[in-house]
């Protein structure tokens, strides 16, 4: 008892800071802008964690991670301790440890977060996994039986990860169909190096085929496999559908189809997945800007941003057309953006991109905004100046505004439910119109972050253990 | 998987290859197309298929040497693997009875041309084919386009073979003599400045014109946009949206430039390969 009331009055009111890449060093490199906790700092952090009776923080978990019991094996020198418990609800730690947005989850929800910093909770789930892979600790957990069924799972994204991770335990046969030639899906198109070392993917990725999980690179279900067959002809007994987001929007403005002009998904495909950053040695080449302006106020636009800095931009904007309060970025982001010299031209709306003889990007034109009234989404919606202009000369515009649910996968399975902006109808268990087929992710949500994705894979594969293990499946699978 | 079954150089600089691809000839359809990758750090670049065997499981490619990318898929060996192969991508092609079609076909455009008449003349169409290269030693499947033609015109730039002259020139006069109007489609597909004098030939006609475009792409399912091209003022996606569209309504100027956006990193990029390979 006494203990517990010491603890309560050291309390340290900030987080303990994770040791970083000098700005100036970092804006030229494409390694890791943190370094992660040593064991002593993660002691620290962990042991600012009161212990409460009833713990909130895990309702702000998409995946339910025991938080507390983790941390307090952290707190007792118990690393390798923390890793497998956080394992028992995340296969993925070391990738939800870097990219949550845990400052509107759970450390949101963190008692201290009323007067203090919380607990800086991401870091510590992020030192946890890393050490226990650092240290070659990493253990396989016990699988049940093989129960004989096959389950497919269409992306190898976030979402079809958690799936395949939660179900090949269970006793599933499961297998990950992938569109791309590397598994992670936006981890690894998406993301960049400097935010998730592709490494840290593989190797959560080869955590899951250790335990036996298979992925067939190169096929594009609804093209090579219909769902269907995969039922009919390859004896899947369910089928979750994780295809993430899918195409790219463009601003509708006069000249975005000069050169030097990329939607994000293309800027951050050819850097991250085809490794046009260490082009010539890799032979995908990319548009590398002087002067920058990346439009949209997302993660992605900082990701394409700090992105265009490292490939050797003197000045980079973020041109967006609400005000910085309205920046849907992490609060990180936009911080570790500003640190590197981004420049952000807020209530800015582009209007023309102008091009050179060649037809290459020369200036990008923007109308100044200011706010109005609230409009649906609640934020207040951005209204131009009349006869306000500023004119940027750029040789590198990025469109970062999101985008549209892609209907390759989804227009080739006759009677799947989709809403109006043709993203997969699913409950909140995933199940989709169709009997045995779920879906999760951005393919159900539109445009939303990696633990959303996983949160809906977790839900489906729950649901996918309940429905295969009741006398409902005995049903025949299609049909 | 991918495994490279038989290649040979039909002309200089232009390969057949047929690869094991089981699930894609399966599904293959003229006017489909593949994603290619020749090794780890290649780039993906479209390849529209040129024929398919279901029973043999295999697909068709002819792949004319113009960068890094076709060259080093060009010089993988018989038995080797392509890196990735992805497909079939894209809509099939538009097949009815169309009473007679014009097919013109330019240089590498040939491969893909050639599945398309096939189908259309077992669907009952009456096919004149326009064949045209720089010059005659350029030519390669002559045959087989002959096989699938009621009419068989050949065009070259040279006068070395055929005609003297480009193709627009039979194809403004099959039109010209088509006084019943039997003519309902014409296919043109071959270098994208063939393709915009073919659409600005039929358009006085009237007749429809598809062509097959060859955009950069990444990934080919419509995630990254850079095969965007302006068709009636809209913004489709080569990718999702085509590959082949209504000739008149491309923009093919844009299409052209957006080709050309990467000249200077293609040749570097080139030159580095032909050194370290050391080839001349």
């Amino acid at each position: 008892m006494s203990t517990v009331e010491k603890k309560k009055k050291i309390i340290i009111p900030k987080k303990t800071p994770m040791p970083e890449q000098e700005p100036a060093v970092r804006r030229r490199n494409f390694e890791e802008v943190p370094f992660g906790y040593t064991p002593e700092q993660a002691q620290q952090e962990a042991e600012r964690c009161i212990r409460c009776k009833k713990p909130s923080c895990m309702n702000g978990c998409p995946v339910n991670i025991d938080i507390p019991a983790f941390i307090g094996l952290i707190a007792d020198g118990d690393y390798v301790g923390a890793a497998r418990k956080i394992k028992e609800s995340n296969c993925l730690p070391a990738i939800c440890g870097r990219v949550c947005p845990q400052e509107t989850q759970c450390e949101r929800e963190c008692s201290l977060a009323k007067k203090f910093e919380p607990v800086a909770i991401g870091r510590l789930e992020r030192f946890a996994a890393d050490y226990e892979r650092e240290q070659g600790l990493i253990e396989l957990p016990q699988r049940l039986p093989s129960n004989g069924m096959k389950i497919a799972v269409v992306g190898c994204g976030p979402a079809g990860l958690t799936v395949a991770g939660d179900l090949i335990v269970l006793g599933f046969q499961v297998t990950i169909f992938e569109a791309f030639h590397r598994p992670g899906g936006v981890l690894m198109y998406g993301i960049p190096e400097f935010r998730l070392p592709k490494a840290i993917v593989e190797k959560e990725v080869d955590y899951l085929s250790k335990l036996g999980v298979t992925i067939e690179f190169n096929q594009v279900i609804g093209k090579s496999i219909t769902i269907e067959e995969l039922f009919k002809n390859l004896g899947f007994s369910a089928v979750f559908i994780g295809v993430g987001a899918g195409l790219p929007s463009f601003l509708g403005i006069p000249g975005e189809d000069f050169g030097g002009v990329y939607s994000a998904n293309e800027y951050l495909t050819r850097s991250n997945l085809m490794k046009a950053f260490l082009f010539p040695e890799f032979d995908t080449p990319i548009v590398k800007g002087s002067t920058v302006c990346v439009v949209g106020g997302g993660n992605v636009a900082m990701d394409a941003a700090r992105t265009a800095v490292r490939l050797g931009a003197d000045n980079v904007y973020i041109v967006y057309r609400r005000s910085r309060a309205e920046l849907p970025a992490r609060a990180e982001e936009v911080h570790h953006a500003e640190q590197e010299g981004i420049v952000f031209k807020l209530l800015s709306n582009p209007v023309e991109i102008f091009g050179d003889e060649n037809r290459m990007v020369k200036a990008i034109k923007c109308q100044e905004m200011e706010l109005g009234e609230p409009d649906a989404s609640g934020r207040r919606r951005p209204v131009p100046k009349k006869d306000a202009y500023f004119t940027i000369d750029t040789d590198l515009v990025i469109i970062a505004i999101g985008g549209v649910a892609n209907p390759l996968l989804t227009k080739s399975v006759p009677g799947l439910e989709l809403n109006r902006w043709g993203n997969i109808v699913a409950d909140e268990h995933g199940r989709t119109s169709l009997p045995r087929v779920w879906a999760g992710g951005d393919i159900v949500t539109g445009s939303a972050t990696v633990i959303e994705a996983m949160g809906a894979g977790k839900k489906a594969a729950t649901d996918i253990y309940k429905f295969l293990s009741s006398p409902a499946a005995e049903a025949p699978p299609w049909r | 998987m991918s495994r490279i079954i038989e290649k040979k150089e039909l002309v200089e600089n232009m390969f057949e290859m047929v690869v094991e691809a089981p699930l894609i000839a399966a599904k293959a359809q003229p006017g489909h197309f593949v994603l290619v990758m020749p090794e780890e750090k290649g780039e993906r670049i479209p390849l529209t298929i040129a024929d398919f065997d279901r029973g043999a499981g295999t697909i068709t490619l002819v792949i004319m040497v113009v960068g890094t990318t076709t060259k080093k898929t060009t010089r993988l060996a018989v038995g080797e693997n392509l890196y990735a192969l992805v497909g079939p991508l894209g809509h099939p092609s538009e097949i009815k009875d169309f009473g007679t079609v014009v097919m013109v076909a330019g240089g590498v455009g040939t491969a893909p041309i050639y599945p398309i008449a096939r189908l259309l003349r077992e669907t009952g169409n009456r096919v004149i084919s326009i064949q045209g290269a720089r010059t005659k030693g350029l030519f390669f499947w002559e045959e087989k386009i002959a096989s699938v033609s009621h009419e068989h015109i050949i065009t070259t730039d040279d006068g070395t073979y055929g005609r003297k002259g480009v193709v627009t020139g039979p194809l403004k006069e099959v039109l010209e003599s088509d006084r019943e109007k039997r003519v309902g489609c014409v296919y043109a597909i071959g270098p994208a400045i063939m393709m915009k004098f073919c659409s600005l030939a039929t358009k006085p006609f009237g007749v429809r014109t598809i062509a097959s475009l060859n955009s950069v792409m990444v990934d080919g399912t419509g995630m990254c946009g850079g095969c965007r091209v302006d068709i009636g003022g809209k913004t489709l996606f080569t990718c999702v949206d085509g590959p082949e569209f209504d000739a008149h309504s491309v923009d093919w100027d844009t299409l052209m430039h957006r080709q050309r956006i990467y000249l200077k990193e293609e040749k570097c990029s080139l030159d580095r390969y032909m050194e370290e390979a050391g080839i001349k």
